[in-house]
């Protein structure tokens, strides 16, 4: 009796996005309450650490990704209109932004250039076969925008979408030890920073920090997803062949 | 109200900009589209602001949790790239770090070598 009365909850659990939904926003509260804890200590991100709980969650009760995906997918969808509200803190911090355009515009390039750069080299360095080098060319854009362009030089856009947010992850794990041991105590331009390179899960770090590096991280990430995708089908093309 | 209001202005954005997308075929997604819309916007009328502000902080405020189901999808397919785990990763981790330094760097030594017009009167009072 007790068997069948299980079974059926766990059918009704299982088919429900009540069990995903809730176990995403207590995993995010729990490793948000962790982060605090221990003073922001860096490793203890919290998209990194509800992640991680999530997965070994999934694991032990062997519960399909798709399956998991299909309640979370609510809190995913929500990813759309917190893009838009970005204009927020960039609208705050727009007159002092008009300011210092050409030094905002210089450090942009700068940074894009050598981040593609390198990531092009080393790849190839570190002999990784042709089609993760297509793949991993656009790691640093936005995931949708970074897929986009992956299948237009010839990448897989799946492999593209994880290296887009590993990059995410490390980039706002790494950020603010890496920024503060080279002395760069601006909010702009420790924004501008994890923006570019850590995209939006870098964002949702800066905006932690404060909102002026929240508004420059957003800047940098909507500027760079612009440039990439107009840039880097001739760069990559030039570099590997057409894909 | 504001906050429904301000949700509903958001999609709206989103909405806009993904018919932009899909019509104008740009290589750009919907949001980041909705997201120059919104900016637009703003600039033209600041009253709006108010609308949109209270829904747009409250999802700002998360931005974190919004990316935790993506994130669990990639570590459920990072066996996917057996021997190339290595090179992935060193590829990712130096392109970052450098990317990082630079940026911050430049940025950090462009605007303290250029004091702007308007800041240097309050800048230098002392000198």
């Amino acid at each position: 009796m007790e068997a069948i009365a299980l079974d059926a909850l766990w059918v009704y659990l299982s088919g429900s996005p009540l069990v995903a939904l809730s176990a995403t926003l207590v995993c995010y509260l729990a490793a948000s309450a962790l982060f605090e804890r221990s003073g922001r200590f860096a490793l203890l991100n919290p998209v990194l650490v509800s992640v991680t709980l999530l997965v070994l969650l999934l694991r032990a009760a062997e519960i399909p990704y798709r399956e998991y995906f299909d309640g979370a997918q609510f809190v995913h969808f929500l990813l759309g209109p917190a893009t838009v509200a970005l204009a927020l803190p960039l609208y705050r911090e727009l007159p002092v932004l008009r300011r210092h355009l050409m030094p905002i515009a210089l450090s942009l390039l700068a940074g894009l250039v050598v981040t593609v750069a390198s990531t092009l080299l080393i790849a190839q360095l570190a002999g990784l076969d042709e089609v993760v080098q297509r793949s991993i060319a656009a790691k640093s854009v936005t995931a949708p925008v970074a897929m986009g362009i992956a299948e237009r030089i010839g990448g897989v856009p799946s492999l593209t979408a994880v290296f887009a947010i590993l990059t995410g992850v490390f980039g706002a794990v790494v950020a603010l030890p890496l920024l503060s041991l080279l002395k760069v105590r601006d909010d702009a331009a420790k924004g501008l920073a994890i923006g570019l390179v850590a995209h939006g899960i870098g964002t949702a770090r800066a905006l932690g920090i404060s909102e002026r590096a929240g508004a420059y991280s957003g800047l940098a990430m909507a500027l760079s997803a612009t440039l990439s995708a107009v840039a880097l089908p001739f760069v990559v093309s030039a570099w590997l062949g057409p894909g | 109200m504001n906050m429904l209001r301000g949700f509903t202005a958001l999609l709206g954005l989103q909405l806009a900009g993904e018919i932009l997308s899909r019509l104008l075929s740009l290589p750009i997604p919907g949001p980041v589209i909705g997201l120059m819309l919104l900016l637009a916007l703003l600039t033209l009328r600041p009253m709006l602001v108010p609308l949109v502000s209270r829904a747009g902080d409250a999802l700002l405020a998360h931005l974190s949790l919004l990316f935790i189901p993506a994130g669990v999808g990639v570590l459920v397919h990072i066996d996917r790239l057996d021997g190339a785990l290595f090179g992935v990763a060193m590829t990712l981790a130096s392109s970052t770090l450098l990317g990082l330094a630079v940026t911050a760097l430049t940025l950090q030594r462009l605007m303290r070598g250029r004091p702007t017009r308007h800041t240097r009167a309050t800048d230098r009072t002392e000198a």
